[in-house]
């Protein structure tokens, strides 16, 4: 297993990896990488701040995860397969998903998760833990099966690595050579369980040797790196080269939901030393030290997002109440005779009593 | 029309699914080359090639999940779970992925698939062979869950669940896998989910039963025509979504009734058709519901596998203390 592939260090300086001069991120990209993170930081800290405030349910912050999210997506053609987590919303935005649909997810209705399938190719919001991975392998299968050449990206946190499906999958990938990547998340918790309380493994990376399968672990605080190490998979996915597992080590800098206290199971300092490896810190660098954005534009990007998150989140909240049908329709293609009478008993009631 | 057994009955509906649809794909454990443990799918991968139809490694949850994902993209995968006791692995992706995708998603994404199971016992087979847990799977919204008795029903059903646009448990009574032969047409057929079939007539009580407990039932039923008491003998077929009013018609008409099945019988399918029938017709009932079932014991090995499984004798005996109540 070879070292941790870094290009942006947290300083600011960039030194490309021979290994992947192909897959080098151009201004553009990198300007669009900035935009996406950006955006992404705002409508999660938004969103912090709506269940503060009372007007969100429970929700999983991903501030700090955004170049692994970014990164990963932007290196993929947009008609490949996204199997997210439930902390995606970067590579989700960077897909093209509304702000709107994250933020109505979270309000606690599942048109959130609807996702048009020929729009998007990203699978619903999942909460179990790792169970998403063989959707990925089976996605792959049957695109490959059906002469496409689209691939998929199963995203899952380090603590998903210690499902059996991550195992499993990783396994039915190998045997199948399927086009699919598998992009942990390191995020060093699982709620609070550190990485180093979840597996013996020097890395997670390594744990692709014994499935016949690329392993790679990367800076997941650098989209420069993590595009790259994502681009490289997706091109050997695509030509028939097989699965890729990759490692991207980064830092959750909030908490596992908003219900979560961190404090109990973790120190300041260890937070503030990764505050200093923040990815969208480190590409802001990038960008000014090529010339790209200055200061000023920085900062605008920023303030756009903000207001955009606060602008998508006013729209939908008046939408989110789902009817009494909402709840029986989506069960089956149609609604079984059983079910038409449950929710006739339902619907008299509510309109009898409001209950 | 030739008679064909159970067993050739699913071999034939695959054959016929695989050769339909190129998005039909068959795999699990076992059943490529070798044809399947039971020899459901024996000849299909030298038919149809290894594309179509192979073999998957021994795990129950890899092979749902994967199942999962490729009916995402469009694919209608029909897998083999080898014994529906070893299907437990795959209960997270049955439950919390096949089941659920389609109301997740608002429909975005629907997942056409089967889970072919072998269950049932009696058989002096070895521990997990036997288990019968249509009434769990029956419990998960989401799921449709369905048991053939008849090669006719077998090879419909089958056909019926693949061409089914959500995911369906389809359960083999293996006792019933060679015998008896039916007749069955040797074109391509598919059957409703959600239909009862009304397999005798009667008017003196409503006998339900399914997949290899009806051949216990049949022999009961015609013991009693020859007394001359009127059985209506009612395959359910299908576990969920039920036929309810093929239940509550039959009962109606007849006030009585019986509910056989193999497995344990707390919160079992017995249960739910008494519960429904008490609900809805208390007033036709001329004496209470009665249930032949398994026991809430873990089934045992041959030894003592007599304790735990149900002959005809069962059945008749509680079928005449409701019509004698």
């Amino acid at each position: 297993m070879s070292e941790m592939i870094q290009m942006l260090a947290p300083d600011g300086t960039y030194r490309a990896d021979p290994a992947y001069c192909s897959y080098a991120m151009t201004d553009a990209q990198l300007r669009t990488a900035y935009r996406h993170m950006v955006q992404a930081r705002a409508a999660d800290e938004w969103a912090f701040s709506l269940n503060r405030q009372g007007r969100l349910g429970t929700y999983p912050p991903a501030t700090g995860q955004e170049a692994n999210s970014v990164g990963a997506v932007m290196a993929l053609r947009e008609d490949d397969w996204i199997v997210p987590t439930y902390r995606e919303l970067g590579g989700l935005l960077t897909r093209g998903v509304p702000l709107k649909q994250f933020f109505l997810y979270w309000l606690g209705n599942e048109h959130g998760s609807a996702y048009e399938r020929e729009l998007y190719h990203v699978t619903p919001i999942v909460l179990p833990i790792g169970s998403q991975l063989p959707h990925a392998v089976g996605l792959a299968f049957a695109e490959r099966y059906q002469g496409s050449d689209r691939i998929s990206i199963g995203f899952v946190g380090d603590g998903g690595t210690s499902e059996g499906d991550f195992h499993e999958a990783l396994n039915f990938a190998g045997l199948w050579q399927a086009g699919t990547i598998f992009f942990v998340q390191n995020n060093q918790y699982a709620i609070s369980v550190h990485r180093n309380q979840q597996t013996a493994s020097d890395t997670i990376a390594q744990k692709a040797v014994a499935y016949g399968v690329e392993g790679v672990q990367v800076d997941g605080n650098d989209v420069t790196a993590v595009y790259a190490v994502t681009a490289a998979a997706a091109a050997r996915a695509r030509a028939g080269g097989g699965p890729t597992l990759i490692e991207g080590v980064t830092y959750r800098m909030g908490p596992h939901t908003t219900s979560d206290d961190p404090k109990r199971y973790r120190a300041d300092d260890e937070v503030a030393e990764w505050k200093r490896r923040d990815p969208i810190v480190r590409l802001q660098k990038l960008l000014v030290a090529r010339g790209l954005m200055g200061d000023a534009e920085l900062a605008a990007v920023i303030a756009d997002a903000r207001e955009r998150a606060r602008r998508e989140f006013d729209a939908v909240e008046p939408f989110e109440k789902p009817s009494l049908e909402d709840t029986f329709r989506y069960v089956y293609a149609e609604l079984p005779p059983l079910m038409q009478r449950q929710l006739a008993e339902r619907r008299r009631r509510l309109e009898r009593t409001g209950t | 029309m030739k008679p064909t057994t159970l067993l050739g009955a699913i071999n034939a509906a695959l054959a016929e699914a695989l050769q339909e649809d190129d998005a039909v794909v068959v795999y699990g454990e076992d059943i490529g080359v070798n044809g399947g443990v039971f020899q459901a799918t024996a000849g299909l991968q030298r038919r149809f090639g290894e594309r179509r139809c192979f073999d998957s490694p021994i795990a129950e949850c890899g092979l749902v999940g994967t199942a999962v994902g490729m009916a995402m993209a469009g694919l209608k995968p029909v897998v083999e779970v080898q014994f529906s006791g070893f299907a437990w692995p795959a209960f997270n992706q049955i439950v919390c992925h096949a089941a659920r995708t389609r109301n997740r998603s608002r429909a975005a994404l629907t997942l056409p698939m089967v889970v072919r199971m072998p269950y049932g016992g009696n058989l002096k087979a070895l521990e997990h062979h036997s288990e019968s847990m249509e009434a769990t799977f029956g419990h998960v919204p989401g799921l449709k869950v369905v048991i053939p008795s008849t090669p006719h029903d077998a090879k419909g059903l089958l056909l019926g669940a693949i061409r089914d646009p959500d995911p369906v448990i389809y359960m083999e009574p293996k006792r019933s896998y060679h015998s008896p032969q039916q007749e069955i047409p040797d074109t391509p057929y598919a059957l409703p989910i959600g239909r009862a079939r009304v397999e005798q007539r009667g008017d003196a009580v409503t006998l339900i039963a399914y997949g290899a407990m009806m051949r216990e039932a049949r022999t009961a039923a015609a013991w009693f025509q020859g007394q001359g008491i009127g059985v209506e003998l009612i395959d359910l077929r299908t576990i969920y979504p039920y036929d309810c009013d093929t239940v509550l018609d039959s009962v109606r008409k007849t006030g009585r009734l019986v509910v056989v099945h193999e497995g344990p019988r707390s919160f079992g399918v017995a249960a739910e058709l008494m519960a429904l029938v008490v609900e809805e017709l208390f007033m036709y009932l001329h004496a209470p519901p009665r249930r032949v079932t398994g026991s809430d014991a873990v089934i045992p090995l041959p030894a003592a596998e007599h304790f735990y499984f149900l002959t005809a004798e069962h059945i008749v005996d509680a079928v005449r203390e409701t019509v004698e109540f």
